[in-house]
């Protein structure tokens, strides 16, 4: 559970994470297995297809959650349950506190909850003077130790068999072995031993079908079933959420979430509920049966342009899985009590402002979320909203409204980066150090070496090197967006196009109004400055003039095509022009292999190159293939590296914010990259450039960095 | 698809989380399967698992309310089915029974079941287990045979879905639990390693039986 006050705290449970060694490892363990497992799982079936359709039913759920509910109740009361509605996790305690006390109960046995998680309930029963005890393995281990999860599918994924041995020595006064299997068996006996005495069991439900009036929990252990079965009273806490409109919109989620979560088909038991059942103990025969909603805010975040998307999350636990941030700091900081990127969010809304304040913070924005979401969410845009919100109520910080202020000036903006490069003159013959642009202007210093301003931007050496991108009947027409760094910082990634672009028909036009993207503002929380950005760069291009907009930035690029629209968006409405400029946007591989297509007669590299994928280039335009088709187009044997989609730690102001585990992310990179033996590594983002230029050199690696246009330029044969 | 495919499939999924797939020609042969298995089960597992270890009290004391006789309970069966089952478990020792299930929570040997459905592209039985006895023959037993008429299978769970639903509506009626069962219990929460049998069974045998249409 995240407990720091505030930013500087957090750094401090971040850096004492990071030195917890068994819990890296075995998180390490976990996000190489999972990608594989899962794959294995949806072999053969069209993920992004079932993914949809996911998204499809839980919006259509979601819409009308009111009308969910009032069949539901109709339809399970009739069964002799009774269902209510808390509209807060206090109210959802004390209904079932009090419905604990109507059936004089003593003992209490759960299934895992998330939500019950979510309300803190059991801290809430024992004030009541009842006995609870979890039943799932990793909840009843977490719960001895007295802490929270940090997964929300393996809760107890940060401890060692021999920390668990220690635990349950202790519960049952027996030395236990370091044996998994024996501390299991140990556990089914201790664990049976409570379901003679129970006398409630609380579960969750993963569903609540309005159409049947049923819920549905799916679980491996089977615990759910015994919870639900011995005790004379059941109570399931669930969320609004996970009311689905028929049994098949919840057959459709079971396609994805087992699979999606731990790599499993399904899970050994679903589990169906549909009204009291026979219970041998009870009085009539038949169980005392309560169903309690939860609200706590969903049913306004359903009406929520943004956040209502936050509502479909099946609790699949993937998000923290990929995250590359989770894996180096573990769930207990990583979220609060939801844990991952949708912990990030939904612990402003259930938990803490100020935690959240700090936690969403520490989201490097590569998007591997987003893409492995069981139900299609935008997780990093939602956590940048939640910044952007918690900014709103608390007043923006004064360097990120200076920063905002000056981009929205591209004419001062630029005047400063010139008057910066004579700033950095004394600087620059030891190796050049100078900070990320256009965070130049950010008070805290950065960790390691980075590039210093070049002595003439690419707009001012454009006009020399026009003519040699002029054909006269050009095939295609496009326009180039540079992005302030390879603008200011690496004018020559830009300059390599001209060399592979000359002869090929191509007219090349670079708009001089053009100005940074924008997103380094919007990462800080600056959401109107942002817009007024994006509006002069698409009022920079004409977009009735060209075919392609190319980037050779990816995190421009992402940024450009994913988020434009949805930046400038006004009343409701998305801007033609933002969707025609968004519509444009192509990166060099993609516009090299598809629309140029590469010709290997044309070049003569040699030797062993690399490839570094930009979270912005794979997962913000989804160009996975392309780079590699264009280093072994150009002469080079392509070795891939592991984890090439992993984020090598540079997401702009994160590596200033989060120096540390910025640095580890790097760390990982250049081993990865240095295990594959290759000479040259290539990326397609000036920003992977630096932090993997900065990371070699700080290393005293020979391996150099390249851009994909200078490997092509410099492989290119020369007429 | 075929019915071969299908049960083809079927013993694929079910394999791959670990249950025990095999033909039966008849209920009887179902019956024999099922006390044989009763009868192999070695010395060592006559214990119910997890009393060999070091326990608490409580859960020792739990351990000890399990009878000597090894016990196989198979609710909801039609009558002359049961006694034809409760001759051949007589005949070898073994208790049968079919009620009164919340007397044994110490531990059953095996719980014994017909499916009402097998779905082929999961390996799962699906159980309307309403009735309370069988839903703890299913769980508080150490292995879960379940018996799957071939005529039941299903290629996916979606082309079973208005039998689900019938299954648990019911007509609106009465209350209905309804369970999709797939391989044994399992938990991989210490250390990620793979456990089977954390609360309910350790093995799930099912037996397909090629019913007359
Ligand atoms: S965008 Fe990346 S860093 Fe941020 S939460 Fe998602 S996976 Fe983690
Ligand atoms: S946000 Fe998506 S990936 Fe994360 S737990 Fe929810 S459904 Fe799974």
């Amino acid at each position: 559970m995240q407990d720091a006050k505030d930013l500087k705290e957090y750094r401090e449970h971040i850096k004492s994470a990071l030195s917890n060694d068994f819990q890296r490892q075995a998180l390490d363990k976990f996000a190489k297995a999972y990608p594989v497992g899962r794959a294995n799982a949806f072999k053969g079936h069209d993920v992004k297809a079932l993914i949809n359709e996911v998204a499809r039913v839980k919006d259509a759920g979601i819409a009308r959650l009111d009308e969910l509910y009032d069949e539901f109740k109709r339809k399970a009361e009739a069964l002799g349950v009774k269902v209510h509605l808390a509209k807060t996790a206090h109210e959802a305690n004390e209904i079932i506190a009090r419905i604990a006390q109507e059936n004089g109960v003593k003992k209490v046995l759960k299934s895992k909850s998330m939500t019950a998680e979510e309300t803190h309930l059991n801290d809430h029963l024992e004030k009541y003077g009842l006995e609870v005890t979890e039943t799932d393995l990793g909840e009843w281990i977490i719960q001895l130790r007295k802490e929270g999860p940090t997964h929300m599918v393996m809760p107890a994924i940060h401890l060692s068999r021999h920390q668990v041995a220690d635990l349950f020595s202790a519960v049952t006064g027996a030395a236990q072995e370091v044996d998994i299997d024996k501390l299991v068996k140990v556990a089914r006996r201790e664990l049976r031993a409570k379901y003679v005495e129970a006398d409630m069991g609380i579960s969750g439900a993963n569903f609540a079908v309005a159409e049947t009036g049923s819920i549905g929990i799916i679980t491996n252990e089977g615990n759910a079933r015994l919870v639900t079965t011995l005790p004379r009273v059941h109570v399931a806490l669930v969320g609004l959420e996970k009311l689905t409109t028929t049994l098949d919109d919840a057959l459709k989620i079971i396609r994805v979430l087992p699979k999606n979560a731990t790599g499993q088909n399904i899970t050994s038991y679903v589990t169906w509920i549909t009204g009291a059942n026979e219970c041998a103990t009870c009085p009539d025969q038949k169980k005392v049966m309560h169903v309690v909603f939860l609200d706590n805010g969903r049913s306004s975040m359903a009406k929520h342009e943004s956040y209502k998307e936050v509502l479909r999350c099946v609790r699949c636990g993937a998000c923290a899985n990929v995250c590359p941030v989770y894996r180096l700091v573990g769930g207990h900081e990583y979220g609060d009590v939801y844990i991952g990127a949708i912990g990030l969010i939904l612990t402003y809304f259930f938990h803490s402002k100020e935690k959240a304040k700090a936690l969403v913070q520490n989201c490097v924005n590569c998007q591997a979320c987003k893409e492995i979401c069981a139900s299609g969410i935008d997780l990093p845009r939602i956590i940048k909203e939640v910044y952007n919100d918690i900014l709103n109520e608390e007043g923006h910080p004064a360097e990120s409204k200076v920063l905002g202020l000056v981009l929205k000036n591209r004419a001062l903006f630029h005047g400063l980066l010139r008057t910066a490069k004579l700033a950095q003159k004394p600087l620059k013959a030891e190796q050049g150090y100078l900070r990320h642009l256009p965070l130049i202007f950010s008070k805290e210093h950065n960790f390691r070496a980075l590039p210093a301003i070049a002595d003439k931007p690419f707009r001012d050496r454009w006009n020399e090197i026009k003519h040699r991108v002029s054909p006269a009947n050009p095939r295609y027409k496009v326009a180039l967006f540079s992005g302030c760094v390879q603008d200011f910082v690496y004018p020559e990634q830009l300059e390599a196009v001209v060399d592979i672009l000359e002869g090929k028909g191509v007219q090349l036009d670079f708009p001089m109004a053009q100005t940074c993207c924008g997103l380094p503002v919007r990462m800080m929380g600056e959401f109107n400055a942002a817009k007024d950005v994006a509006e002069l760069n698409v009022n920079a291009f004409d977009q009735s003039k060209y075919d392609y907009v190319l980037t050779l930035c990816a995190s421009c690029g992402g940024y450009l095509k994913e988020m434009y629209p949805r930046v400038l968006t006004e009343g409701g409405k998305i801007p033609v022009k933002a969707q025609q400029f968004a519509d444009k946007v192509i990166s060099l591989s993609e516009f090299m292999a598809k629309v140029l297509k590469l010709d290997p007669a044309e070049y003569q590299g040699q030797g062993k190159v690399t490839f570094h994928s930009p979270c912005h280039l794979a997962r913000g335009m989804n160009v996975k293939e392309e780079p590699h088709e264009a280093i072994r187009a150009s002469g080079h044997e392509f070795v891939p590296m592991e984890e090439e989609h992993v984020c090598c730690g540079f997401g702009g102001t994160y590596s200033m914010k989060f120096p540390q585990v910025s640095k580890e992310l790097l760390d990982k990179k250049i081993a990865n990259i240095e295990a594959t033996g290759a000479e040259v590594i290539v990326t397609e983002c000036p920003g992977c450039t630096m932090q993997i230029r900065g990371g070699l050199h700080n290393k005293g690696s020979k391996v150099q960095v390249m851009h994909t246009s200078e490997l092509l330029a410099k492989a290119r044969k020369k007429k | 698809m075929q019915l071969n495919e299908m049960t083809d499939l079927f013993r694929q999924k079910a394999e791959l989380v670990s249950a025990k797939v095999s033909e039966v020609a008849s209920l009887k042969e179902a019956y024999e399967y099922t006390v044989d298995l009763c009868e192999k089960k070695e010395a060592c597992q006559l214990l119910v698992s997890g009393c060999e270890e070091n326990l608490s009290p409580k859960a020792e004391a739990l351990c000890e309310t399990k009878p000597t006789a090894r016990i196989i309970a198979a609710p909801g069966m039609r009558k002359n089915n049961f006694s034809e089952f409760k001759k051949l478990a007589d005949e070898r020792g073994i208790m049968l029974i079919e009620s009164g299930l919340r007397k044994h929570l110490g531990g059953i040997d095996i719980g014994f079941t017909i499916a009402d459905y097998a779905v082929a592209e999961t390996g799962s039985v699906v159980l309307d287990s309403s009735s309370e006895d069988l839903r703890l023959a299913t769980m508080v037993s150490e292995i879960h045979v379940a018996v799957v008429r071939k005529s039941t299978l299903r290629a996916t769970t979606n082309a079973l879905e208005a039998e689900l639903k019938a299954l648990m509506v019911k007509d609106g009626k009465a209350p209905s639990y309804l369970a999709f069962v797939t391989g044994a219990s399992r938990t991989a929460d210490i250390e990620r390693v793979l456990a089977l049998g954390v609360h309910g069974p350790l093995e799930l045998h099912v037996l397909l039986w090629e019913d007359k249409k």
